[in-house]
């Protein structure tokens, strides 16, 4: 019994611990955003891999999730019984608010995360991070702070591309299958379209956006001893940056949107 | 009164965990000198060389560099120091996505005001000098193992620092190889009159390169002399580990 209080106590240090580790490297990233203009080399690097690189995955999950939900909440429709000339306006609320943001995190999480957490991970167990800092430049200014400024600004904007194409899935579903006219449909999305939803999805993602980069880059550096090390990082970043997106989410919607 | 001293280690030790590997090492190195320190596997010896640029801070004692205890120090001041001191690592620790050339001119780009062109001359000049001219464009998995090591001794003179640290400098290299990172080491002595301390249990090595020989055991110093009185000291310990011996004081883990 004494064991088990023992166990859950050290359990509860250590998350405490992980999560204060995090924000202290939150914050000093945050401090080299003054060295931004002479990192613009190494933060375009980090565009590329987290923006364009992540788009041909973006565009793929983005269809399929905008099919889907116009497909189910079509059949939602019928079964309630509510008229077909709503579900633009449905579809198109659920991608903005909801899908685009969410779904877009979770698969960058997967691809992102992972490759940060990899790369700083494996650059941390063969002594590169150590020989960064004795050539006197900061790992954190070199390596942390690039990515984590890339992830916040490339996943809000993976996030737009994402509604886009999410909705042109779901208008070809209505379009093709659910006898629903293209019209109809736009219109439903126009006329149930607020700037506040555009705006609430866009700061979700961009606060997932911190997530990724933030985990990814703070789990690598914690890699240590080999292979498996590194392979444990990346593992727990993908993990620890789903989970923690998806509590974010429900914080952000609580706050932002009162029932 | 200036000392001559440039590295000054008090009474440091370092714990991991529950294994202590440094247990109140005391230690100094005049300006100009070559230190090598030897010593089993896993005895400590690189960690007691990552404390000399703060890569790792002892659990208590301190070092000074030029007197200022380096533990202390504010981060900016801390930059400035590394600048003046080059670390040669164990596995060269390239940075893989950069070319040889980027690799030793990273130091450059990234803490000194050079144009591009000062820099690339500066860096071509250091890789001549370590013999592998025209290689700034191949990439770190092109290399074989030696030549990794040339481009970070490379890398690690980059910027004429004062003081070099070298881990393990020879290790996993051919004899010939070998032979050549040690006439390197000892032309940077004698040309740029850098202060430098090695690592290593290549005991061929440290009889070439070493003004004096330290002897880490059990985390402490076992013994201290030149190369002379190394070879011929009466103490167990050193003898069975200079001439390799499996049985003996000597208690491997």
């Amino acid at each position: 019994m004494a064991n088990g209080f023992l166990l859950v106590g050290r359990r509860a240090l250590n998350f405490v611990a992980r999560l204060g580790s995090t924000f202290i490297l939150l914050l000093k990233t945050v401090y080299y955003f003054k060295e931004i203009p002479r990192s613009l080399g190494l933060i375009v690097d980090q565009f590329f891999f987290i923006g364009n690189k992540s788009l041909p995955l973006i565009v793929i999950t983005s269809i399929f999730i905008g099919a889907v939900s116009a497909w189910q909440a079509a059949y939602q429709f019928q079964f309630i019984g509510a008229p077909l000339r709503y579900l633009g306006a449905a579809v198109g609320k659920a991608i903005v608010i909801e899908l685009a943001p969410v779904l877009t995190a979770l698969v960058v999480a997967g691809r992102v995360g992972a490759g940060i957490a990899a790369e700083i991970g494996t650059m941390k167990v063969t002594e590169q991070i150590d020989a960064l800092e004795s050539m006197a430049i900061s790992p954190v200014r070199y390596l942390v702070m690039p990515r984590f400024f890339a992830s916040l600004t490339m996943i809000p904007l993976l996030t737009i591309f994402s509604n886009f194409v999410a909705i042109a899935g779901a208008l070809a579903v209505s379009v093709l299958f659910v006898d629903l006219s293209y019209e109809t449909f736009l219109n439903g999305i126009k006329n149930s379209f607020q700037i506040f939803d555009m705006v609430s999805g866009l700061t979700k993602s961009a606060v997932f956006g911190a997530i990724i980069g933030i985990v990814g880059c703070h789990e690598g550096y914690r890699a240590e001893g080999g292979a498996r090390g590194v392979g444990k990082s990346t593992m727990e970043a993908v993990v620890i940056s789903s989970v923690m997106i998806l509590i974010a989410d429900y914080i952000i919607a609580t706050v932002l949107f009162k029932v | 009164m200036m000392s001559a001293q440039v590295i000054r280690i008090e009474n440091i030790s370092r714990a991991f965990g529950s294994k202590k590997v440094l247990n109140g090492i005391n230690l100094a190195v005049d300006k100009g000198e070559s230190l090598v320190i030897i010593g089993q596997s896993g005895c400590g010896k690189s960690v007691l060389l990552k404390h000399l640029n703060r890569l790792l801070r002892p659990d208590s004692g301190a070092v000074y560099i030029h007197d200022k205890d380096i533990s202390l120090m504010p981060s900016e001041e801390l930059f400035e120091l590394r600048k003046t001191i080059g670390m040669l690592f164990q596995s060269a620790a390239l940075l893989d996505s950069l070319t040889v050339g980027e690799n030793v001119g990273l130091g450059l780009r990234e803490g000194w005001k050079y144009s591009k062109s000062e820099i690339a001359d500066m860096v071509r000049d250091k890789l001549e000098l370590v013999g592998l001219a025209n290689t700034e464009n191949l990439y770190p998995s092109d290399l074989s193992g030696g030549m990794r090591k040339r481009v970070g001794l490379a890398r690690a003179i980059a910027t004429n620092p004062e003081i070099l640290l070298y881990d393990e400098p020879t290790t996993g290299l051919d004899p010939i190889t070998s032979d050549i990172i040690n006439n390197l080491m000892i032309e940077l002595r004698e040309k740029l009159k850098v202060t430098s301390i090695a690592v290593t249990h290549d005991m061929t090595s440290a009889y070439k390169i070493a003004d004096r020989i330290v002897m880490l055991y059990n985390g402490k110093i076992e013994f201290e002399g030149t190369p002379e009185q190394v070879r011929n000291s009466g103490n167990e310990i050193v003898s069975q580990f200079i001439n390799g011996r499996a049985t003996g004081p000597i208690e491997v883990q």
